[in-house]
């Protein structure tokens, strides 16, 4: 596959992630609309009767008076250059507080992440390798109490252990340089990466002893290769196929669904920002938090997808006999 | 090929070999016992049918068996070491450099992932260590064209973007690449189209000559075993029954297995009324531990074939058999062979009444997504008269499953007429439920393989059943129904009650055959149906189909690549090559004297155990 064909199907992704956006955009400007209540009093963000003088404030302010559609474009114009107007709570623009938010979740994220990766693929691949061994067992087992964690349990459980009973730890707080964050934000990541990692745990096995019973390996140790080689070559890379399909799922789960661990730590992130949000029924923020997360969900399937074509020549080639 | 090579310091030797498989609490026994030696630049064949653990032997010599399969016993000499006793690393300096292992199905054997060159690359000397990346590439392109692949840019393709035969051709190149003293070749040429087969098996003589390589080949085909190798390892159940030289087993073989499959395989050059199949399955070697392995199956079997299990014994100079009454029974197992009658000439075709039953005038067929390409069927054009048995032959990718499917009416072709009893399958007109149900009511099909052909969880008596009460829902009694379908095809009613997973292929198949049957067709057609079949079943369903065809005067569609097989069943048959139907006529004159060039090919591809086939 040339370079021109893979800029092409790049092209041809980023008009669809585009259009879905932009389907994405109406519905989210509907919010306003499709709430109980006039579209100024949802706007004025309280109930009841609102002030002659403050009513044509809002009407000018957010184009009221215009047509539907007008709206609709003059809203998108200003969600392009990042401008989702003020949040009802505070007054504050809803685009400062995305960008703090995002800055924590997309760290919580991150990291949660790559101990998911990390630990659930060495896992996995030990449990394959030393098949019904103890090891093995023990790590099957231990996926059982992972999946069937849920993450406020195991958040809490974490808390006690390591910030209070021994406590190496900080309970809360989301620390301020690199560092500090990456201590700040270790329990929590680990709250949100245990169930998650069970999970790649028993799905990166089962890839690893598909691949390992395959012929193509029993043909490579035929030709001498060494089994760390085949382990590398061959199994690693078969066996990843599988496992990236699932990793966007996993980010996305991780960056933007992670309230319970968030609010267990008092982290001021994404998700807890869209619960207080809607409890608040503060619209504009309501409309900035669902654009910002299909953003990122888009982005995420987008690489992963990348990412599985250049793994796996099948899909880049179309993967048919010749 | 005839003379047999003096065996002072065997290459390769194995002794007593017993292979099983760890179960639950209990081992299963794969092989058990087994003894054969190869001279350097030897070549030896082991065959057997499916379940006869030739496929562990040949895993178990390059020291890869699954994990749970191990050796319990015995022994395998390289070069006057003891294989079973070296660690991984010592087996390293073994596998690909001493020993090279080239395995069945060209399909997975490549890792998806990685390019043709790499693979060959990887599998150099010390894995070309020490040497630039240019002359890594030079050397796995100069490999290519060893074995006959002189297209430089299939280094830089993936598995999947080359045919089977190319594939297997990567593979071999791969497996040799460090320079084997001996190849172990495991079926190498089974998953591929007849005239590639013969290309691939042309190869590995070829390379063996050039290098002086012994070669181990593993194959369930007599011929191919005759046509390749010096002597000749016969096994059956995990037993060793007979061992020869391999022009001498073919004259006279000396075991009655060994008699039974030599019988059993259809002549390529006459039909014949009956083909002399061997009655009943391979059993599991537990089954048949402690007495011969044979016995539940021979012809000739006395009381004392049950006592312990028969020695392998040198019954003639180099010629060891583990039958005990050979000596007795030796001349009876010549005469079957003779025996063999012609069929009676062929019945003049019967004069359509009315029309052919099927009529394709042009058909074409594009798959969609693919309309650069070469169109499946190129516009053929073929009748298939009431009660006829027609063939349709051809290679992987030469249209005809596709025709067969479009006959049934799971696949809708692109333009053209397709008449089935009057039923037009045409382009564009979508079928209504009538005309759908009067197509299955005339055609029916028979799938290639029986094990994912019948639904794992019913019984066969209820699979059966199904069928009676959909297309007769009047029937009063569909368990008699069912009792008479099986008897039909030659099984016990008492089937009924049990699931497909206690029966063998050939069984399997036959329920196949009598589900199809259960709708009274007028035509019956059949796709592969005795390619995933052991040999011995193979002649049973064959005579099977004889019979109804006789009996019953359904027609059939024989689709298949094995024109022997195709020899004995149809009157008519037409040759397809990449869509197009290049030749067709009655199946005598078309061996005979085929006049299209491809079937010519066609013809000499087929498995001859001597002669010019593999020259």
């Amino acid at each position: 596959m040339s370079v021109r064909s893979t800029a092409f199907l790049l092209f041809k992704r980023l008009v669809a992630a585009c259009l879905l956006l932009a389907v994405i955009s109406l519905a989210v400007f509907s919010l306003v609309y499709l709430s109980p209540g006039s579209a100024e009093q949802i706007l004025a963000g309280g109930k009841g009767s609102i002030p002659p003088e403050q009513l044509q404030r809002l009407r000018a302010e957010h184009h009221l008076d215009e047509p539907l559609l007008t709206q609709y474009w003059i809203w998108v114009k200003d969600a392009v250059t990042l401008d989702f107007g003020q949040s009802i709570q505070t007054a504050l623009p809803v685009t400062d507080e995305l960008g703090a938010r995002l800055r924590v979740s997309l760290f919580l994220g991150g990291y949660a992440f790559v101990l998911t990766t990390v630990a659930g693929v060495l896992l996995g691949l030990f449990a394959a390798l030393r098949r019904n061994s103890i090891l093995d067992r023990a790590i099957v087992a231990s996926t059982l109490v992972g999946l069937s964690a849920p993450a406020f349990a195991t958040a809490l459980l974490l808390l006690y252990a390591f910030a209070i009973l021994v406590p190496v730890f900080p309970a809360f707080g989301q620390g301020t340089d690199f560092l500090d964050t990456l201590w700040h934000l270790t329990l929590p990541a680990l709250a949100l990466a245990t169930s998650s990692t069970a999970f790649l745990v028993k799905h990166t096995r089962t890839a690893m002893l598909g691949v390992l019973d395959q012929d193509h390996v029993v043909f490579a140790r035929a030709r001498g290769l060494s089994i760390t080689t085949v382990l590398f070559r061959y199994v690693g890379r078969n066996a990843l196929i599988p496992i990236t399909t699932i990793s966007a799922l996993t980010f996305i789960q991780f960056v933007v669904g992670a309230v319970l661990v968030e609010v267990a730590f008092s982290l001021q992130g994404i998700g807890s920002l869209l619960v207080q949000a809607v409890a608040a029924k503060d619209v504009p923020m309501v409309q900035g938090v669902v654009m910002l997360v299909a953003v990122i969900v888009i982005a995420a399937n987008l690489v992963a997808d990348l990412f599985s074509m250049a793994v796996d020549p099948r899909v880049r080639l179309g993967g048919r006999a010749a | 090929m005839n003379e047999v090579e003096s065996v002072d310091e065997p290459a390769l030797e194995i002794r007593r070999l017993r292979i099983e498989a760890a179960g639950r609490g209990t081992a299963t026994t794969i092989v058990s016992s087994l003894d054969l030696s190869l001279a350097a630049g030897e070549t030896v064949g082991i065959v057997g049918e499916s379940g006869s653990g030739k496929s562990m032997t040949a895993r178990a010599v390059v020291g890869l068996l699954p994990p749970s399969v191990f050796v319990s016993r015995g022994e395998i000499r390289y070069g006057g070491r003891s294989l079973l006793e070296l660690t991984e690393r010592q087996w390293r300096r073994i596998r690909g450099s001493e020993l090279g292992f080239v395995m069945q199905d060209p399909f997975t054997m490549l890792n998806p992932v990685r390019k043709c060159g790499r693979v060959i690359e990887e599998s150099l000397p010390d894995a070309g260590r020490g040497t630039s990346r240019r002359q890594r590439r030079a050397e796995s392109i100069e490999r290519l064209a060893e074995v006959g692949i002189t297209d430089e840019a299939v280094a830089d393709r993936y598995p999947f973007q080359l045919s089977g035969g190319m594939r297997q051709r990567v593979a071999i190149a791969a497996a040799i690449a460090s320079e084997p003293q001996v190849l172990i070749a495991d079926e190498p040429s089974t998953a591929l189209d007849v005239t590639t087969q013969r290309d691939i098996l042309l190869l590995l003589k070829k390379l063996q000559a050039a290098r002086g390589m012994g070669l181990v080949l593993i194959t369930h085909d007599l011929r191919v075993a005759f046509a390749m190798c010096d002597r000749v390892y016969v096994l059956y159940a995990g037993h060793l029954v007979e061992a020869a030289a391999a022009a001498e087993l073919e004259s006279t073989p000396m075991h009655p297995y060994t008699h039974g499959l030599l019988i059993s395989e259809p002549p390529v050059d006459r039909r014949v009324a009956e083909l002399t199949g061997i009655p009943g399955a391979v059993p599991v070697p537990d089954d048949v531990a402690g007495r011969c392995a044979f016995e539940p199956r021979c012809a000739w079997s006395t009381p004392t074939c049950r006592n312990g299990t028969p020695p392998l014994t040198e019954v003639a100079p180099r010629h060891l058999s583990a039958c005990t009454r050979v000596r007795e029974i030796h001349g009876e197992m010549a005469h079957p062979r003779s025996r063999m009658r012609l069929a009676e000439p062929l019945p003049p075709a019967r004069p359509p009444s009315g029309g052919p039953l099927v009529r394709g005038r042009d058909v074409r067929k594009v798959f969609d997504g693919r309309r650069d390409q070469a169109p499946a069927l190129a516009g053929v054009s073929f009748e298939i008269g009431y009660g006829e048995s027609v063939g349709l032959v051809g290679e992987s990718g030469s249209g005809k499953t596709t025709l067969a499917r479009s006959l049934v009416g799971l696949e809708r072709i692109t333009s053209g007429e397709l008449v089935v009893d009057g039923v037009a399958v045409s382009a564009g007109s979508r079928l209504d439920a009538r005309d759908r149900r009067r197509l299955s009511h005339t055609v029916q099909m028979v799938f290639q393989d029986p094990y994912s052909s019948l639904n794992p969880m019913r019984t066969i008596g209820s699979a059966l059943k199904e069928v009676v009460r959909l297309h007769d829902p009047s029937a009063t009694d569909p368990s008699a129904r069912v009792a008479e379908l099986l008897e039909s095809v030659g099984l016990p009613a008492e089937l009924a009650q049990r699931k497909p997973v206690i029966l063998s292929g050939g069984q399997r198949q036959r329920v196949a055959i009598a589900r199809a049957l259960a709708v009274r067709p007028k035509l019956l057609v059949f796709d592969e149906p005795l390619s995933a079949l052991d040999m011995s079943a193979q002649a049973q369903v064959l005579n099977l189909l004889t019979r109804l065809h006789r009996d019953r005067g359904i027609g059939y569609l024989f689709i298949t690549h094995d024109l022997a097989m195709v020899r004995q069943i149809v009157d008519r048959v037409y040759v397809l090559y990449r869509g197009d139907i290049v030749e067709s006529g009655p199946v005598d004159e078309v061996l005979a004297r085929p006049a299209d060039q491809y079937t010519k090919k066609l013809i000499e591809s087929i498995p001859r155990p001597t002669g010019t086939w593999l020259t």
